[in-house]
């Protein structure tokens, strides 16, 4: 059926290029895993003691006061040389290949859902989803260009993506269609997108305190004689230093956290002109509350004797799940103002 | 004296203490949970009520804790408000540090530069004099440099930079409080009036409260501690609803007339969905439509009436809406005529001669109505003007009718149905604090990104001059570095650092070393 309003051909070609990037970036993953597993990157990480000095990580698109001049010399390089050219290390890098690839692919699906509904494209969770998903792949390949070292990890970050993708494109899946009244504003461009990045570079925070609880674990359970290591803590092995990954984990929270303030106050602007008051504890309004408040635990808890560390990472974990909540449960089961969950 | 004071000096001590904060703002998120996950009062009454009916004792349980209006509770308030005062004891001593901080000199260089975590030397043939002018040139704007003289003419520099760093930090939580004190502000003396407003003239309202269908005053407000601003809207003139073909809304317009005080002339407007009606302190919103059926009634004393009521939507994605037409006849002779009804802007046979309405948008709307004779019961009480109270009156009949349809009923009682004109809910919200609040969180964004960007460094050098002799040696700099937060990219930093320093100096001699401890 088509719908008035929309170009049904070009609705059809933005669905089959997200198929495409999906699939792109599966096997982008497969790849990243290879490397992860058999490269040497992963047991140079394993053989580095984790109190070696952080290697310098920068978080994406963070301020340009903390641009290094040029990434650590020294142990990377040199190891970076020797893998170089190795069957893991070419796998590693046709992994980027595609994961950019995909960006591209993923990147025209948005684009020409846009010209087929001639507005932007994240009024409903299907595309939301897709925009948010992009944004973290993006926010992943800003960090290579800044952490080329933490490449193999890819994997990690690609397949939070692809799931969410899969379940866009299936269960949260919404045809294309014009704008119902409220959302005729420029604010949506504005407040969503600012929302999706911000929600988008904190998807990947999430990642990297996984892998830095994972790492930790293994650092701690590998230090006692006689330990076993399980599957998941096994992983930690191959992983960067605990250190570093909390400092990256920060310091996308740190680049998000403005972002998302932002967005809410923009959300809030918007609610004024469109429902007469900026802020009336509507389910997303509160949850937006929640999470923000989450993020902001996190930020103090990191400075808090007692806190740093685990803990820190924990509240990072539950600002995520809040985060989920308010884009699932809130959308699906919790009705509201905010109700543009394109799903009947 | 003191054994007053000591256990009230650790409370405050405590409550001020960053863990304490960290635990109230963990509070503040799970308190705010059950807010989004219970219907409330203030956004939903109709629902809170059936949802407390529908959960006996455990629903008058949660509404006596306050679980329907989690905002508006005693133990909300009560944690924002130890929040509240728990940042105010944390920030007034760091605004005064801060303070201090801002006007103190950097702090001498320690003994050893190689101890800190960060260090460097190299040799210049500069004189000390000459290098320290050429360093602090190197180093720039951004930093805070002091020279010292130590003995035996060694001359040290410390260097400090990132005090905007705290600065932000402290702007955004000034600025966060703020914020708080001029919601509540807000709160107090702000209103919220609705008004429904049928398409044609003299059917406008001015900005008085008798004026309004619904008035939700704040505190003050409701005291009559402000005068609501004296305009007036005058008429809806042209309401226009649009959908597309698949029957999704896709424009909502009001067009008004509206006088900005009782004495001014007239101005039209238009207020659509995302573009309300600003006015001096107030702002008019376009909510919601509906529609009004007109109809012709014919009394049982043979007068005739013309009507027109707006109907109320039942269905929000349907409109299917419902009303009632009341027509006094002569006093005490029983003789009004009740119509209560519904209308069916696309109406579908559901069977068994009820009608639903299949779309929002109007296609041969059908009235159906329920017809009554007797009294109309105006006892002085008020009256839902949506329903009939038909305990004193007598059903003589019921239709479906289109537009231009009559039916004809005993008692010489005849309705006809003329057609229907639309309505518009409009909303004039009075909230005096709203643009300062707008600034104090753009001073919180820009707090923010000073706190979460800067960084806080020290730097330090001492120079020592050559000496001649058997132990000869060139002018000697040695750097120390130091991170007093986010010691992140310190060491890349310190080393493009070190080479600025270096390139600084006349450079004759070879570089001793530039390696971290």
């Amino acid at each position: 059926m088509t719908v008035a309003g929309i170009n049904g051909s070009m609705a059809h070609l933005s669905d089959s290029l997200f198929t495409t990037a999906i699939a792109i970036y599966s096997v982008g993953m497969v790849g990243f895993v290879a490397e992860y597993s058999f490269g040497k990157r992963g047991r140079i990480a394993a053989t580095v003691p984790a109190a070696e000095p952080a290697r310098e990580l920068v978080g994406a698109g963070g301020p340009p006061v903390d641009v290094p001049a040029a990434l650590p010399p020294a142990s990377t390089s040199a190891s970076a040389s020797s893998d170089r050219g190795s069957v893991a290390d070419r796998i590693g890098r046709w992994s980027f290949v595609l994961t950019v690839l995909g960006v591209l692919v993923h990147t025209a699906s948005i684009a020409v859902r846009a010209l087929a509904v001639d507005a932007v494209p994240w009024s409903n969770m299907y595309e939301f989803a897709s925009v948010a998903g992009l944004v973290g792949v993006i926010a992943f390949v800003a960090l290579l260009w800044k952490a080329p070292q933490i490449r193999h990890l890819g994997g990690f970050i690609l397949l939070p993506v692809i799931l969410i993708m899969f379940l866009a494109g299936t269960v949260l899946y919404s045809k294309a269609q014009p704008l119902v009244p409220a959302l005729q504003s420029y604010w949506l461009a504005i407040h969503v997108t600012l929302v999706s990045i911000a929600e988008g570079a904190l998807m990947t925070s999430a990642v990297l305190t996984v892998l830095f609880l994972l790492r930790q674990r293994y650092d701690r359970l590998s230090g006692r004689p006689g330990a076993k290591l399980g599957g998941l803590t096994a992983l930690g092995a191959r992983l960067p230093p605990a250190a570093t990954l909390d400092k990256v984990a920060y310091r996308v929270v740190a680049f998000s956290f403005p972002l998302y303030t932002v967005a809410i106050i923009c959300g809030a602007i918007w609610a004024e002109a469109a429902w007469g008051r900026y802020w009336g504890w509507d389910p997303k309004e509160t949850w937006a509350f929640i999470v923000w408040v989450v993020y902001a635990c996190y930020l103090h808890a990191r400075a808090t004797a007692g806190w740093k560390g685990r803990a820190a990472a924990w509240v990072n974990l539950l600002g995520f799940g809040a985060i989920t909540f308010n884009f699932l449960i809130v959308n699906i089961v919790v009705a509201g103002l905010h109700s543009y969950a394109g799903l009947n | 004296m003191n054994a007053v004071l000591q256990p009230a000096r650790m409370v405050w001590r405590r409550l001020t203490s960053m863990r304490t904060a960290l635990i109230l703002l963990f509070l503040l998120a799970v308190a705010a949970v059950p807010g989004s996950l219970l219907p409330q009062r203030p956004l939903n009454p109709d629902k809170t009520n059936s949802y407390i009916a529908s959960h006996g004792g455990w629903g008058r349980f949660l509404d006596s804790i306050g679980m329907f209006d989690v905002f508006g509770s005693v133990w909300f308030a009560a944690i924002y408000l130890l929040l509240f005062v728990s940042l105010v004891g944390c920030l007034v001593p760091r605004i005064r540090l801060h303070a201090r901080a801002m006007v103190r000199k950097p702090l001498p260089a320690p003994r050893n530069l190689d101890r800190l975590p960060e260090s460097g030397s190299f040799e210049t043939a500069d004189a000390p004099s000459a290098y320290a002018t050429a360093a602090r040139r190197a180093l720039g704007r951004r930093w805070r440099v002091v020279q010292r003289d130590e003995p035996s003419g060694v001359l040290t520099l410390s260097a400090e930079k990132g005090y905007s760093r705290e600065t932000g930090n402290l702007i955004f939580h000034v600025a966060l409080l703020a914020s708080l004190v001029l919601i509540a502000v807000g709160r107090l003396y702000s209103y919220q009036g609705s008004r429904i407003v049928v398409e044609g003239a003299g059917n406008g309202f001015c900005n008085t409260v008798s004026q309004y269908d619904s008035w939700r005053p704040g505190r003050l407000a409701a005291q009559g501690k402000i005068t609501p601003a004296p305009f007036c809207i005058d008429a809806l003139t042209k309401f226009t609803a649009n959908y597309t073909a698949s029957g999704e809304a896709s424009k909502f317009e009001a067009d008004v007339v509206y006088r900005r005080t009782v004495d001014s002339a007239p101005e039209h407007a238009r207020i659509t969905v995302n573009h309300p009606l600003r006015l001096e302190g107030d702002r008019v919103y376009l909510i919601s439509h509906g529609f009004a059926p007109r109809v012709t009634v014919r009394m049982p004393d043979g007068s005739v009436r013309h009507d027109t009521v707006a109907f109320v939507p039942q269905d929000a994605t349907t409109l299917l809406s419902e009303g009632a037409f009341k027509e006094q006849g002569a006093p005490g002779k029983k003789q009004d005529v009740g119509v209560s009804g519904f209308f069916a802007p696309t109406p579908r046979d559901a069977g068994g001669g009820v009608i639903t309405s299949a779309s929002p948008q109007v296609s041969n709307p059908v009235l159906g109505i329920f017809v009554y004779v007797g009294d109309l019961n105006y006892n002085g009480l008020p009256q839902s003007v949506y329903s009939l109270d038909t305990s004193k009156m007598k059903k003589i009949g019921a239709a479906n009718l289109s537009i231009g349809q009559t039916t004809k009923l005993p008692n010489g009682v005849s309705v006809t149905f003329d057609g229907w004109v639309p309505w518009a809910s409009m909303q004039v919200s009075h909230d005096p604090s709203q643009g300062y609040l707008l600034v104090a969180a753009v001073a919180m964004v820009v707090g923010l990104l000073g706190s979460l960007g800067v960084r806080r460094r020290r730097l330090w050098l001492r120079i020592t001059p050559s000496s001649d002799g058997p132990d000869a040696s060139p002018t000697v700099v040695a750097v120390g570095g130091l991170a007093r937060s986010d010691s992140g990219n310190f060491t890349t930093e310190f080393t493009s650092l070190l080479t600025r320093l270096r390139d600084a100096a006349r450079p004759e001699h070879e570089l001793i070393g530039a390696g971290r401890e």
